[in-house]
């Protein structure tokens, strides 16, 4: 942790006494979605808006709204017994861009509520170009505060679900973030991100449990609530590049590793590659992920009591697992020449097909079989995007 | 954890050693640079962007980190989880 402030500390040194002539700021536009995630029991769907608008050339204003409609009955539901639950999660997002000669300060505050978690984010990011342009090296630091609740019956009306008032926990976050994007050649480019996280607080999914043998119950199980660790640090550090083809189209990749304080090992590599057609306005783009990890210290299927050790959970983004994303995206550009006050505009609409193979996580819907011998769960889903972009 | 303890003497030497690396490439800010503005219309180009459209990489990585155990590293923001 120390080294990474102390590695903030020298770069920020570096970028004050950095020489400046002038930067950018991003472009003025417009951006309105529509997303929906459909996979393993779960729907989730809504709106997103951002609109990003320059001013006087030296300061930016960004904000951004959006929304999660979630109905699931996702295989957690499922194996605590509980039914299918509706809920809504709006997330309202500002930021401000301060460019300075080749430097730019961004500060961002996010809000993000539901009904029974709320996160409120703010963060500060400095850029700055170097070396006539071609290398941009950036860093930023987030502190978040996290407010977790949860829901119960309501003891009047067993049809609606109240929030416990006898449960409120909270969650500090702290990211600490260094990035360096370099032009290589006058077709390729490469960008190098580093990124700390830490977390103190109540880290549970108050919702599920972790389930240990009980020869004395039908199925051989009993389920009992997590318990998590109170902290985790997590280092991330990702490698991106593009390279530009003759005939106007790019190939892209990009591999980033992970590994934390509870023991969770990942990869993730994506290729991926985009075309516009001819003159069209047409631009047309693939690309594939593939994601793996290894399980958390004290995550267990099955663990053999109910106070085997100190940390047990079950939760299925702790066990080992892989995923691969196949995307397709399909964009038109309009207004083209410009139109009225738009100097140009895009309709998108990008299809994400994503399978989920868990290699230590059974399927337990099925209590006919014996605990420990159900096939191990796996599941698909699709991601699909429709947005409207306008520059302006 | 994975903090190897280096003896303390060498910890400011280190530190120096680092500053001064760093403010002397900051001081090299006028570097001719190996690819030249007007050789840089491909870079412009929006094929080459690493983040063509944020609404929609902002999306997906929260798709992504609501299901995977990794986190970071990627440019996105925060906010809850709406995953169970």
């Amino acid at each position: 942790m120390f080294t990474a402030i102390r590695a903030l500390g020298l770069l920020l040194l570096a970028l004050i006494a950095a020489p400046s002539l002038a930067g950018v700021l991003p472009e003025d536009r417009a951006d309105l979605l529509y997303h929906r995630y459909e996979g393993g029991g779960v729907t989730i769907h809504g709106p997103s808006l951002l609109v990003r608008k320059t001013m006087a050339e030296k300061y930016s204003v960004s904000a951004n709204y959006y929304m999660d409609m979630v109905t699931s009955a996702s295989i957690d539901v499922e194996v605590s017994g509980a039914s299918e639950y509706k809920e809504e999660r709006d997330q309202y997002t500002l930021g401000f861009d301060y460019l300075r000669g080749k430097t730019t300060y961004s500060i961002n505050y996010s809000n993000s509520e539901e009904n029974d978690y709320e996160a409120n984010t703010a963060s500060f990011n400095i850029s700055q170009d170097l070396f006539g342009d071609l290398t941009t090296i950036s860093m930023g630091f987030s502190k978040g505060d996290d407010t977790v609740q949860r829901t119960i019956e309501d003891p009047d009306n067993p049809d609606v679900r109240i929030v416990d008032p006898s449960f409120r926990e909270g969650i500090d976050r702290w990211s600490y973030r260094v990035g360096v994007s370099q032009i290589i050649t006058r077709n390729s480019i490469a960008a190098l991100g580093l990124e700390v996280i830490t977390d103190e607080g109540y880290l549970n999914n108050p919702y599920r449990s972790f389930r240990y043998v009980d020869p004395e119950d039908d199925t051989n199980y009993r389920l009992a609530t997590e318990i998590y660790p109170r902290t985790r640090t997590s280092n991330a550090a990702s490698l991106n590049g593009r390279y530009f083809l003759p005939w106007r189209a790019a190939v892209f990749g990009g591999y980033r590793f992970f590994t934390d304080t509870w023991g969770i090992d990942a990869n993730t590599y994506e290729v991926g590659y985009i075309h516009p057609w001819k003159s069209t306005g047409w631009t047309f783009e693939a690309s594939l992920r593939y994601y793996n990890q290894g399980n958390a210290d004290f995550y267990s299927d099955l663990f053999p009591r109910v106070d085997y050790q100190n940390f047990m959970g079950r939760d299925k983004e702790l066990s080992t697992f892989a995923s691969q994303t196949l995307h397709v995206g399909a964009t038109y550009e309009f207004a083209r020449g410009g139109w009225k006050f738009i100097k140009k505009g895009t309709l998108n609409l990008y299809y994400d097909r994503m399978e989920f193979d868990y290699e230590d996580y059974r399927d337990a819907r099925d209590t006919s079989l014996v605990a420990g011998t159900e096939p191990f769960y796996s599941f698909g889903a699709n991601v699909i995007q429709a947005f409207v972009s306008v520059w302006f | 954890m994975g903090d190897r303890q280096l003896p303390c003497g060498n910890r400011p030497i280190r530190l120096i050693a680092a500053a001064v690396c760093l403010l002397a490439l900051s001081a090299c800010g006028n570097i001719e640079p190996w690819v030249k503005p007007y050789e840089r219309q491909n870079l412009a180009d929006p094929v080459m962007a690493f983040d063509l459209n944020p609404i929609s990489t902002s999306y997906m990585d929260h798709v992504f980190e609501a299901r995977e155990g990794a986190r970071g590293a990627l440019g996105g923001g925060g906010g809850g989880c709406g995953c169970n």
